[in-house]
């Protein structure tokens, strides 16, 4: 079929450069505010003041790097794993109750949605401190002295579980309300147990939210710099801490720039194999 | 087809048994169903049906009559408020869906998208644990019977409505449910379609004597189909009886107006205790108890007079308001005498009348059937 090639073609294309007009302020807005920083960083990553790899290969020659990376990957899989295992219940009882209950449970998950970061990770501080309520009652069940908790891998973990399950549970709403719960009627006639129906046709059905949910979590996680800056290990930092670590204490603005880009790539290459297999398109439901 | 023939086979044995007096046990029994949603509104109130076993039952009424409600408490996904269902001698109320046995076809289908329609199918002999090569084949042959064996590979999205309807009839068989409930299942078809099934689901019920019970707010699938129709008005049946004696003796004035065209005269006692309707004075009609009725005349029952000995004929002088044509019939509406008319006049009779003309319009009395008021 060979489009047809007339007034109303010529016409729509026209529109379409007028619709681009619509775009233009946005488009100017991330090029002067992101594009344009964005290629300094890059510019940054290979310059030592003449052109060179060397911010590159000594990243990838030294073990440090390689286990922060690591450790950083761990931590976002800690993260999206216990995230998604607190959101799918509360985002399946929410489609599953409806009415009132709904409304409640995703006005709280929007309230918190709305609450800053830094507001929620400075709460943790004072939950999980040193004298803080968290302490103490472990201490009044017997527990003393309770465990360091600020300041260690745990406490960061925790969280960042707390400050991302909103996303995970609105990814996943957002797939589940679109079920039609006669399929869970029809296998119910068909013999299947309320296990079975949920098992073998919602569950399937919904996967499309999990792997949503993980996708956004996961790589919010990998760039995530308060939470484990303010609450985690100085010990064992995750990457964006680093470049924080790197900019601000040792004034490396070439391996900051080349751990930035290395963060960046990382980032882009799930993005790319999420795009392969989902498409970028479906991410936010 | 060997599952699915020997299925067939004993219906069929079933059904003989059943004509030798067998039969007067009802095999569904519903009796004095309440569903109250909220403790106060009733959505069904206080039913009782007894269905036959291999027989097909319509529930016919408009949205919101409780039909589908009552099919739901029977499919076990609605907990009745009171009342109790009987399937085969046992009380089903408690039983939880999944092992009732029961076949459903949904209004939207409801085929898993994320399997075959061979997966489909399978599904309920995945669930009642069958061995993988009996699933196979008892899943192609049900496919076979719906004339879909060679899509079993396909998913639902690349499958018609049609298509989809009959995978999901034969997902709804495969397992030899002792009951198939069918939800209004050819709403979303277009209109020949829907007659192919209509014909399709009549075959399938013949060749395997399942009860049947069909929900619908179509009178004209209800009255193809059924061998008996439960109408359904506001949480109640209205009547429960075969098509012909829904349509020519209906039980109340809903369904009368409900299933079919209708004209509805006002008639009564009079002083002389025979009955007169107002416009057209004595009917000499055998008269059942009761002072006041609905005199319903169905609109095709009225012809044009031509002349002649009156006899058993009611005779009303008429002029034609509006003048609908359908193509193979005309339907007149208009009045006179006090009384508005619907009369629905083949074509070939109906070429030389026109809107605005005076003619006389006749039906037998014994046509009109009276409805206690």
């Amino acid at each position: 079929m060979v489009p047809p090639v007339g007034s109303a073609a010529i016409k729509s294309g026209s529109s379409d450069a007028k619709a681009w007009l619509l775009l233009l302020p946005a488009l100017a807005f991330l090029a002067v505010f992101f594009l344009v920083p964005l290629g300094q960083v890059v510019f940054f990553s290979v310059m030592d003041p003449g052109f060179t790899l060397k911010h590159y290969t000594s990243f990838l020659s030294d073990s440090f790097y390689w286990r922060v990376l690591w450790g950083t990957f761990q931590t976002a899989g800690i993260v999206t794993i216990f995230a998604l295992l607190m959101s799918y219940p509360l985002a399946y009882m929410i489609v599953r109750m409806g009415g009132h209950f709904a409304t409640v449970m995703l006005l709280i998950i929007a309230m918190s949605f709305w609450t800053s970061f830094l507001v929620r990770t400075f709460a943790w501080m004072v939950i999980l401190g040193n004298n803080g309520p968290l302490r103490a009652i472990l201490e009044a069940f017997g527990w003393s002295p309770a465990p360091q908790l600020l300041f260690t891998r745990f406490s960061s973990t925790l969280a960042m579980v707390h400050l991302l399950i909103p996303f995970m549970v609105l990814a996943l709403y957002s797939v589940m309300k679109k079920i039609d719960m006669n399929f869970v009627r029809a296998a119910r006639s068909l013999g299947a147990t309320p296990f079975q129906a949920f098992h073998r046709v919602f569950l399937p059905l919904s996967a499309p939210g999990i792997v949503n949910g993980c996708t956004l979590v996961f790589i919010m996680c990998l760039g995530f710099y308060v939470t484990p800056v303010l609450l985690g290990s100085p010990r064992e930092q995750m990457i964006a801490g680093l470049i924080g670590t790197q900019i601000e204490e040792f004034l490396e603005f070439g391996e900051a720039s080349a751990t930035s880009v290395i963060l960046l790539l990382v980032t882009l290459a799930i993005f790319a194999i999420y795009n392969r297999f989902v498409g970028l398109d479906k991410l936010w439901g | 087809m060997t599952a699915l023939d020997s299925r067939a086979n004993s219906a069929a044995r079933g059904m003989l048994a059943g004509e030798n007096g067998t039969m007067t046990k009802a095999y569904l029994e519903i009796r004095d169903l309440v569903k109250s949603y909220d403790g106060w509104q009733k959505a069904v109130r206080g039913i009782s049906l007894d269905i036959q076993k291999g027989e097909f039952v319509s529930f016919l009424g408009p949205s919101g009559s409780g039909k589908t409600t009552t099919l739901m408490m029977v499919a076990g996904f609605e907990k009745p408020t009171a009342g109790s269902i009987r399937l085969g001698g046992r009380e089903i109320a408690p039983v939880p869906p999944h092992q009732r046995n029961i076949g459903m076809v949904f209004q939207n289908y409801a085929l898993f998208p994320h399997m075959t329609a061979a997966e489909n199918v399978g599904f309920p002999l995945r669930m009642r644990k069958r061995p993988a090569a009996e699933i196979a084949k008892r899943a192609r042959d049900a496919l076979a019977m719906v004339g879909l064996a060679d899509f079993a590979g396909r998913q639902p999205r690349e499958l018609s409505g049609g298509q989809q309807q009959r995978v999901a009839l034969a997902r709804a068989l495969v397992f030899e449910p002792d009951v198939l409930l069918l939800d209004e299942p050819l709403g979303a078809l277009d209109k020949n379609l829907r007659e192919h099934m209509q014909v399709e689901i009549k075959r399938i019920h013949r060749e395997l004597g399942i009860t049947t019970i069909y929900v619908t707010h179509d009178q004209t699938e209800a009255m193809t189909m059924s061998d008996r129709i439960a109408v359904f008005s506001q949480g109640a049946v209205e009547q429960f009886a075969p098509p012909l004696d829904v349509y020519l003796r209906p039980a109340t004035r809903f369904v009368g107006g409900f299933v079919g065209d209708s004209n509805f005269l006002d008639v009564t006692r009079g002083t002389d205790g025979g009955l007169t309707a107002a416009g057209l004075g004595a009917l000499d009609l055998p008269a059942p108890e009761g002072d006041r009725f609905h005199g319903l005349i169905r609109p095709e029952a009225i012809g044009v007079w031509r002349g002649g000995e009156a006899g058993e004929h009611c005779i009303v002088s008429f002029t034609v308001e509006a003048l609908v044509n359908y193509g193979d019939s005309v339907l007149l509406i208009g009045g006179g005498h006090g009384l508005s008319l619907r009369a629905r006049i083949p074509f070939v009779q109906a070429t030389d009348i026109h809107e605005g003309n005076t003619l006389q319009l006749a039906w037998r009395r014994r046509d009109m059937h009276l409805i206690p008021a």
